[in-house]
């Protein structure tokens, strides 16, 4: 599904003395089908962002567009829940959302609530629990027995088995090891592909912004700072500096060998091996 | 969402009203209270209002954000107003509609009454929203001390209401976050027929005693950790003192009190 934000601003707590405007005037658009990086300081409105994408909150000034859903400050969104079906947002701490008694009625939360078959719904938390990588043995045990990981990828489960079309990521690897934070990451940008969804993560890492995202928005103090497909907006260093974060390693070490070596390599997500390889074949050819 | 209920809400300030020593507050609302059932003419009333009211504007705290705070209050009062004046049947009928009879003794005593409740609130409201939780324990266990002598636990009474205190911010986000994660899994929380309303609370409820007592066992643990063994001999962080400030400020309430009684009929 498309995603259209138009001028879109948001305030927490309007004429009070607590009022915050989180997002100001906020415009750009999301084609159907990719993959979108949101990157920001805490606090920059990334959360409020990602929040607009189901209808959780509606924009106080302009307007938001899903596939065929409207979501302004007047009008009512018409079929609010089955929007909620189409965009599934997997929350920063997914596992706190945990509560059932069982691992497989918790991933069968979501499409009990939307009126899906019990055969269907058997079916696809099946498929869930493979996809998130858990032995199938742990869908009768309560979820509060697990470890803090294996709940973490109940909880991813839980919002697959909604198949929906939009994924909303709210930094889904915080917290994780190195190596679990690599597994949820590519598991993501495998469904992505495999389902033609449309996906949105917010992450901290550039580095994770660089591998999988096609398109990055940077956010500011609610405002947009850059906007762009990876390789153009993860260069800019000055830019990024100005809302502290780095260069990702890997441009910043090709950059190097280009000023110092005079060898420049474009880069397409290759592994550091691959890069290696290609350099030394540079190197070995005297270019 | 309940943004527009402010009863217990602290707007962060430094007006004098803030400044005061919070025990002055207490003691200054507590006697407050007290003798607004004194209050019995025109005079005596306009006296507590401007008080009151004198009160409310040194907070620079907005009107308008305090008229509307106290809206589910209005209802109340309002209420109370009506109440009166259908029931009271004394003094002379001053004006008459269909079968009612609407009697001057009732316009006054509902007047009175709503007035007063109205001043009562407003006065309450002015100390939880000049004055944190932390320095309202604070206030409370320094004025329960002498309790001590008897062994009454004031001092464990306070931890007690200041780790509540302190928590239920936390547990409204908490409430927050975790609603928002269910809505996203296609929880109702708002429309549908009763009985499923009921049943959706359950998705809500669960995660929030599980980190409720998560929470509780970490903080248990890390104030051990960190040498908590009750109050004896605990010294204090934040020392409480009253200075010249509080002194003006009794002093005004001891002229509005003399005031009052000159003015009472
Ligand atoms: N429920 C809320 N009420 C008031 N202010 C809020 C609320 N949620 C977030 N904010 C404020 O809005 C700003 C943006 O928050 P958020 O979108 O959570 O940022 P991020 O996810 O980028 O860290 C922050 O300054 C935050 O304090
Ligand atoms: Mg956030």
């Amino acid at each position: 599904m498309d995603i259209t934000f138009k001028d879109v601003s948001y305030i927490y707590q309007p004429n009070t003395p607590f009022e915050h405007r989180a997002l100001s005037n906020l415009s750009f658009h999301i084609r159907s089908g990719s993959f979108v990086a949101v990157i920001g300081h805490t606090g920059s409105g990334k959360s409020t962002l990602l929040q607009h994408l189901n209808g959780l909150l509606r924009p106080t000034a302009g307007e938001v567009d899903i596939g065929s859903y409207k979501i302004s400050a007047e009008g009512k969104t018409k079929d609010i829940k089955s929007l909620r079906e189409k965009a599934g947002v997997v929350f920063q701490y997914p596992e706190h959302q945990l509560f059932e008694e069982t691992v497989e009625k918790d991933i069968g939360f979501g499409p009990l609530n939307f009126h899906v078959e019990q055969e269907e719904i058997k079916r696809r938390t099946q498929e869930a629990i493979e996809a998130v990588n858990l032995p199938e043995e742990l869908l009768q045990r309560s979820p509060f027995d697990l470890s803090g990981g294996q709940m973490r990828r109940v909880a991813i489960a839980g919002v697959l088995a909604m198949e929906p079309e939009v994924l909303v990521l709210d930094e889904p690897t915080a917290g994780l090891d190195p190596r679990g934070q690599r597994e949820i990451m590519d598991m993501f940008s495998a469904l992505h592909k495999e389902k033609k969804l449309t996906t949105v993560l917010v992450t901290h890492s550039m580095e994770d912004a660089l591998r999988y995202a096609d398109h990055i928005i940077i956010l500011k103090d609610g405002r947009k700072h850059m906007e762009g497909p990876p390789l153009e907006v993860l260069v800019r260093k000055e830019e990024l500096e100005q809302v502290q974060l780095d260069v990702p390693e890997v441009i910043q070490f090709l950059s190097g060998v280009e000023e110092k070596l005079g060898y420049s390599i474009s880069y397409h997500n290759q592994d550091i091996a691959q890069l290696a390889k290609e350099l030394v074949a540079m190197v070995k050819g005297g270019r | 969402m309940s943004s527009s209920m402010i009863i217990g809400q602290y707007v962060p300030g430094n007006s004098v009203i803030h400044r005061l020593d919070p025990r002055t507050k207490i003691a200054i609302i507590f006697f407050f209270v007290l003798i607004v059932f004194f209050a019995n003419s025109v005079m005596s009333y306009g006296l507590l209002t401007l008080f009151a009211a004198g009160s409310a504007i040194s907070t620079k705290i907005p009107a308008n954000y305090l008229i509307k705070g106290l809206l589910p209050v209005w209802f109340l009062i309002v209420f109370t107003f009506l109440l009166h004046l259908f029931v009271t049947k004394e003094g002379e009928v001053f004006f008459s509609f269909l079968s009612f009879e609407f009697y001057t003794g009732g316009l006054i005593q509902g007047l009175a009454i709503s007035l007063r409740f109205f001043l009562l609130i407003l006065v309450t409201s002015l100390l939880t929203l000049t004055t944190t939780p932390i320095e309202i324990t604070d206030a409370i266990e320094s004025m329960l001390g002498p309790l001590k002598k008897i062994r009454f636990p004031v001092h464990e009474l306070a931890l007690m209401m200041s780790i509540s205190l302190r928590f239920i911010p936390t547990l409204m986000q908490e409430t927050e976050k975790i609603s928002k994660a269910q809505a996203s899994r296609g929880v109702d929380f708002r429309t549908g027929p009763v009985k499923e309303r009921i049943k959706a609370v359950v998705p809500l409820l669960v995660p929030l005693f599980v980190s409720a007592f998560k929470r509780a066992e970490e903080l248990a643990m890390a104030m051990e950790a960190r040498g908590y063994q009750g109050g004896e001999g605990r010294t204090k962080l934040r020392e409480l003192h009253t200075g010249r400030l509080d002194i003006y400020a009794y002093f005004l309430f001891v002229l509005v009190i003399i005031g009052l009684f000159i003015t009472r009929s």
